[in-house]
C-alpha cells in the first residue's frame, strides 16, 4: 500500500511540474505580457513592472523561481493586478468557502444518489424507479448554470423562502448545494441503479439468498459493496466537474469563494492569481484521485497494490 | 411421510421472446437421509428445479405445482417464511465456487453470518464453529484460512468451503446443483469422496444435481432423468443403470465413455436439446428419438411399469432395453 | 463512459449477407426516444437556419418604444413583434435567441468535429503503433484527464484572446481525450484481425493502412461518440459564455442569454431566461436522446 502511495506521487509530481511549466510557457509565449491592456503602457513603465515581477529574467528562470517559492514556502507570489495582495491572501480568503460547499455538496450527491440508486434498483419498475430515471435524464440538460437561476427564481423570487446570494450563514448554504449537486447526484443514482440491477443478478447474491438471509442484510452486506465500484470509478472525474461547477456558484451566488476569485482575475488578465488557483486545484485533483484508488483498493480485495 | 414431496412443479420465465417453459408437471419425493440424483443435459429444467425449490429463481420466473416440506407447503411461500428454512433444513451447493462465493468478503464473514443469524451464536463462537466445519471439510490450516478471501483459495478449496457452509447449520437436506462441473477432473473425485463420506456422516437427505452419470452412479440411491423440463425415467440407480427403460436413458448411457470395454465406444445422440421458448409438440426427445412414432405426438404420462421405477414412453420398456 | 469491447465488435459481424448498417438503422427509427430527439433536433435547426425569416426586428436593433421599461413592455407579445420580449437593452429576444442557437450549435458542432479529428488521429495512431510509442501517448492523456481542464482552458482563452476562434479550437482540444481513448482499444482490437495483417504484409505504409483499414472500420463508433460530444461541447461554451468569458458582444450564444436572462430576474423580467433555457434544453435533449439511440443501435449491447 505504502509503495503504491510513492509510486502514484512519483506520478502526480511530474504532472505538477509539468502542468507549472507548461501555464508558464504559454502565458510566455501569448502576445502582449500580463500587462498589456487596451490602453497603451509607455515602455519603460512596462519594463519597470516586467522587473518588479521578475517577468524580465530567463524563462528557466522564472520557472525554478516560481516553482522553488512553492514547494519550499507554499507561496504563488504577488497578484499581477493588486499591487498590495499576494496569490496566497487571494486564495486563503476565498478558500475555506469553496471547500465549505463543495464538502456539503460532495456529500449530498454520494449519499442521496446512492440511496436514490439502491432504492431504485430493489423497487424496479415502480414510481421511484422511474422517478430516479426521470431525474437522472433530465439532469443531463440541467447544470450548475442553469439550476442556479431556476432555484433563484423559484425559492427566492416566487416563495421567498431562502436567500438568493451571500454567505451569512447556513440558510445561505442550502442554493449553492442544490446547483452544484444535483447534476452529480443524478449521475451516481444512474450509476448506482445500473450497477446494483447488475450485482443482483449475480452468483454469489443467490448465495446469499441461499443462506436465508434477511433482503436488507444481502443490499447492504453482499450487494453494496461491488455495486460501489463503477460510482467510485466516476467519483474522480465528479470532482473535477465538482471543482469547475463553483465556479458558477460563486459568480451567481455571489458566495465569495475561489471561483470568483479566478474569474476576476481571469476578466483582469492577473495570470498569478488564475495560475495559483489552477495549480491548488489540480494538485487537489490529483490527491483526490489518489484517495479514489485506494478506496477502490480497499473495497475489491483482488486488487492489491 | 417424505422430506421433500414435488407434485407436478412447472416453471415458466417471461422472456421478451415469449414465456419459456423451463420445467413442466415434475413430481418427486426424497426420503430422511435419501440421495436422489437428477441427471439431464444443460437446460433440462434441473438447475431451474432446485432453485424453485428454495425460491431462488431469477425475477422473471413463475412457478405452479406444489412443494411441500416437512408436510409444510414452501413453493411461493413468503421470503421471512423461505428464509428460516434456507440453510436451517434446506441447504444449497452451487456450481461455480468461484462466482458464488461473495469475492468481497472474508470467508469467516460469510460463514459466520450463517450461524449468527439462524443460531444465534455470538461472532466469535460463530467463527470458531466455521473453522471447526473448515476442518471437517478436510481444509488444511483451516484456522489462519478463514481470513482469506475467496480468490486466495483453489477452485476446490473454494467448493470445499462452500460445502462447509451449507452444512453449518447440519440441514435435513442438501441439494449439490452441478457441484464438479467448474472442477479438474482429479478434484471432481475428491469433492465427491468428501460429499459421500459427509453425507454419511451427517445423514441428511441429498439431491444431486448433475448431468455426470458416472457422478451418480457412485452416490446416489435413486435416480431421475429430465429431458425438455419433465422427468423422462426414475428408479433406483442399480436396476436404471443395468436396463434402462426410456430411449433417452440408454443414449445417454450410451454416451458415457467406458473403459472396461476392449473397444472404447462413445455415442453421443444425435441432435441437440430442444429449445424451450419453442418445444417440440409431445415428448421433447422425439425429434432425436430412434424409436419415435406417430404417437409420440402426444407425451405419454409418468407411469409405474415395475417396482419403484416409472417412464414415460410409449415404446415397451423391453424394446428399449434390447 | 463505456468502451465498446471487442466481443461486440464481433458480433457486429454481418450474418447471411445482411447488412450490420441496415440492422442499425432499423433498430434506431424504431427507437422512439431517438426518433423524439431527431425531431426535436430538425425542429432547432430549422429555428436557427431559417428563424429570422419571421423576426419583425434585428438582433442589433434597439426598440426605443419598449427600452428604460423593459419589465413593462418588453416582455413576450405579437403586437410589437417581440415573439419572445426584449432583452434588458431593449433588443428583440426572438432574434438574439435564434443567433445565440447558431452559434450554440456551431460551437457544439465544429469542437466536436475537432475533438473527433484529433482523437481519432491520436488515438489510431497510438493503438496502431503500439509498444513504448502507445504508453507514452496514452500516459499523455492519462496525466491531462486528471486536470480541471476547465481551468486550463480559461488560462488559454484569457492569454491568447476571448475570440470566437479561439473558443471553437479550445473547446475541442479540451475534449479529444476520451475520444482518442476509445479510438485506440478499437484499433488494438482491429489490429490483429486478417484484413490488417494482409494489408501490413503486402508492405503498405501505416499511415494509408490506419485511414484505409483503420479509421473506416471504427465510424459506427466515432459517429456515436461524435453524436454525444455536441452537447457536451454546447455545455462547456455556455458554462464560459455565463462567466462572460466566453462568446463576446455582439455576437452571443445560449449560454451569455442565459447568463443575461439569470442576472436580471430580479426585474421580473422572467422571458429572458425562459425562452434561451428553453432552445438550451431542447437541444441538448435532441442530441442527448439521438446519441443514445444511435449507441443502442450500433452497440446493441445493455449498457
Amino acid at each position: 500500500m505504502i509503495s503504491f502511495v510513492i509510486k502514484r506521487l512519483a506520478v502526480a509530481i511530474p504532472t505538477l511540474l509539468l502542468l507549472i511549466i507548461l501555464s508558464f510557457v504559454l502565458m510566455h509565449a501569448a502576445p502582449g505580457g500580463p500587462f498589456t491592456q487596451e490602453r497603451e503602457i509607455p515602455p519603460e513603465v512596462l519594463a519597470n513592472l516586467n522587473a518588479k515581477y521578475g517577468l524580465d529574467e530567463p524563462l528557466w528562470r522564472q520557472i525554478t523561481t516560481y516553482v522553488t517559492s512553492i514547494v519550499t514556502e507554499f507561496d504563488f507570489g504577488p497578484s499581477f493586478v493588486y499591487k498590495d495582495r499576494t496569490v496566497n491572501e487571494i486564495i486563503a480568503q476565498g478558500f475555506p468557502i469553496t471547500l465549505t460547499y463543495g464538502i456539503l455538496s460532495f456529500l449530498v450527491a454520494v449519499t442521496v444518489g446512492v440511496t436514490l440508486g439502491v432504492v431504485a434498483a430493489i423497487r424496479q419498475n415502480t414510481w421511484i424507479d422511474y422517478f430516479a430515471v426521470g431525474i437522472a435524464i433530465g439532469a443531463q440538460v440541467l447544470p450548475n448554470f442553469v439550476m442556479a437561476p431556476i432555484l433563484v427564481l423559484v425559492f427566492t423570487l416566487w416563495l421567498g423562502w431562502l436567500p438568493g446570494g451571500g454567505w451569512q450563514g447556513p440558510e445561505y448554504w442550502i442554493l449553492p448545494v442544490i446547483a452544484l449537486s444535483t447534476s452529480f447526484m443524478a449521475s451516481i443514482a444512474r450509476i448506482t441503479r445500473s450497477s446494483m440491477l447488475e450485482v443482483l443478478t449475480m452468483n454469489h447474491i443467490r448465495t446469499a439468498r441461499a443462506k436465508g438471509l434477511p433482503e436488507r442484510r444481502i443490499i447492504l452486506r453482499h450487494a453494496l459493496k461491488p455495486a460501489m465500484l463503477p460510482v467510485i470509478s466516476y467519483l474522480g472525474p465528479a470532482f473535477v466537474a465538482m471543482i469547475t461547477g463553483s465556479v458558477v456558484v460563486d459568480v451567481y451566488f455571489s458566495t465569495g469563494g475561489i471561483g470568483k476569485a479566478f474569474v476576476d482575475a481571469a476578466l483582469n488578465r492577473d495570470y498569478a492569481v488564475m495560475m495559483g488557483v489552477t495549480i491548488l486545484l489540480g494538485a487537489l485533483t490529483i490527491l483526490f484521485n489518489l484517495i479514489v484508488d485506494l478506496a477502490y483498493a480497499w473495497i475489491d480485495p483482488k486488487i492489491r497494490y | 411421510m417424505a422430506l421433500l414431496d414435488i407434485n407436478n412443479l412447472s416453471v415458466t420465465f417471461d422472456t421478451d421472446d415469449g414465456p419459456v417453459h423451463a420445467v413442466s408437471g415434475l413430481s418427486l419425493s426424497v426420503k430422511r437421509g435419501e440421495t436422489l440424483g437428477i441427471v439431464g443435459e444443460s437446460g433440462s429444467g434441473k438447475s431451474q428445479t432446485a432453485f424453485a425449490i428454495l425460491g431462488l429463481l431469477a425475477r422473471n420466473g413463475r412457478t405452479s405445482g406444489s412443494v411441500t416440506f416437512d408436510g409444510q407447503e414452501i413453493l411461493g411461500a413468503p421470503t421471512d417464511a423461505l428464509n428460516r428454512l434456507r440453510a436451517e433444513k434446506i441447504a444449497m451447493i452451487f456450481q461455480d465456487p468461484m462466482t458464488s462465493l461473495n469475492p468481497y468478503m472474508r470467508i469467516s464473514d460469510q460463514m459466520a453470518e450463517v450461524l449468527t443469524l439462524h443460531k444465534g451464536l455470538s461472532k466469535r463462537e460463530a467463527v470458531a464453529e466455521s473453522v471447526r466445519m473448515l476442518d471437517a471439510v478436510r481444509i488444511p490450516s483451516a484456522k489462519e484460512r478463514v481470513r482469506l478471501y475467496p480468490h486466495e483459495f483453489s477452485g476446490g478449496m473454494r467448493q470445499r468451503v462452500m460445502i462447509a457452509m451449507s452444512l453449518l447449520c447440519q440441514p435435513d437436506l442438501l441439494i449439490a446443483d452441478e457441484p464438479t462441473t467448474a472442477l479438474d477432473v482429479t478434484v471432481q473425485a475428491q469433492i465427491m469422496d468428501l460429499l459421500r463420506d459427509l453425507q454419511q456422516e451427517f445423514g441428511m437427505a441429498t439431491i444431486l444435481i448433475t448431468h455426470d452419470l458416472g457422478v451418480v452412479a457412485g452416490f446416489c440411491e435413486r435416480v431421475l432423468v429430465m429431458y425438455g423440463g419433465q422427468v423422462m425415467e426414475e428408479g433406483p440407480t442399480v436396476p436404471l443403470f443395468a436396463e434402462p427403460a426410456h430411449p433417452y436413458t440408454r443414449g445417454l448411457l450410451a454416451a458415457v465413455p467406458r473403459l472396461d470395454e476392449e473397444e472404447v465406444t462413445m455415442k453421443a445422440i444425435p441432435g441437440a436439446p430442444p429449445n424451450m421458448a419453442n418445444p417440440p409438440k409431445g415428448c421433447p426427445f422425439r425429434p432425436r428419438c430412434a424409436y419415435a412414432s406417430e404417437a409420440c405426438a402426444t407425451m405419454p404420462p409418468l407411469e409405474p411399469f415395475a417396482p419403484g421405477r416409472a417412464r414415460a414412453c410409449h415404446v415397451e420398456p423391453g424394446r428399449v432395453a434390447a | 463512459m463505456s468502451l465498446i469491447s471487442d466481443d461486440t465488435a464481433a458480433a457486429a459481424v454481418p450474418q447471411k449477407g445482411r447488412s450490420p448498417w441496415a440492422d442499425a438503422r432499423r433498430r434506431f427509427f424504431r427507437n422512439k426516444a431517438a426518433m423524439l430527439g431527431l425531431a426535436i433536433l430538425v425542429f432547432v435547426t430549422a429555428f436557427a437556419l431559417f428563424g429570422n425569416v419571421l423576426a419583425q426586428w434585428s438582433n442589433e436593433e434597439l426598440d426605443f418604444m419598449v427600452m428604460g421599461q423593459v419589465a413593462e413592455l418588453g416582455g413576450p407579445t405579437l403586437s410589437n413583434g417581440h415573439y419572445f420580449g426584449t432583452d434588458d437593452l431593449g433588443r428583440d429576444l426572438y432574434a438574439r435567441t435564434v443567433q445565440g442557437t447558431q452559434i450554440s450549435l456551431a460551437v457544439g458542432i465544429i469542437g466536436a468535429l475537432i475533438a473527433v479529428i484529433v482523437g481519432t488521429t491520436y488515438g489510431a495512431t497510438a493503438g496502431y503503433v503500439g509498444g513504448r510509442v502507445d504508453t507514452l501517448m496514452m500516459r499523455f492523456v492519462d496525466i491531462f484527464m486528471a486536470v480541471p481542464y476547465m481551468f486550463i482552458l480559461i488560462l488559454l482563452l484569457v492569454m491568447y484572446g476571448r475570440s470566437i476562434g479561439m473558443l471553437f479550437v479550445g473547446v475541442g482540444m479540451i475534449s479529444w481525450m476520451d475520444m482518442s481513448r476509445i479510438v485506440r482499444g478499437q484499433t488494438l482490437s482491429l489490429k490483429g484481425r486478417e484484413f490488417v495483417e494482409a494489408a501490413r504484409a503486402t508492405g503498405v505504409p501505416a499511415p494509408v493502412i490506419i485511414a484505409r483499414h483503420i479509421i473506416p472500420n471504427l465510424l459506427g463508433v466515432i459517429a456515436v461518440y461524435a453524436t454525444l460530444l455536441v452537447p457536451l461541447m454546447i455545455l462547456t461554451e455556455s458554462f464560459i459564455s455565463f462567466l462572460g468569458l466566453g462568446v463576446q458582444e455582439p455576437l452571443t450564444s445560449l449560454g451569455a442569454l442565459i447568463s443575461e436572462g439569470a442576472d436580471t430576474l430580479n426585474y421580473g423580467t422572467t422571458w429572458q431566461l425562459a425562452f434561451p433555457l428553453l432552445f438550451f434544453i431542447l437541444t441538448l435533449f435532441g442530441f442527448f436522446f439521438v446519441g443514445d439511440g444511435l449507441r443502442d443501435a450500433l452497440d446493441p449491447k445493455d449498457r
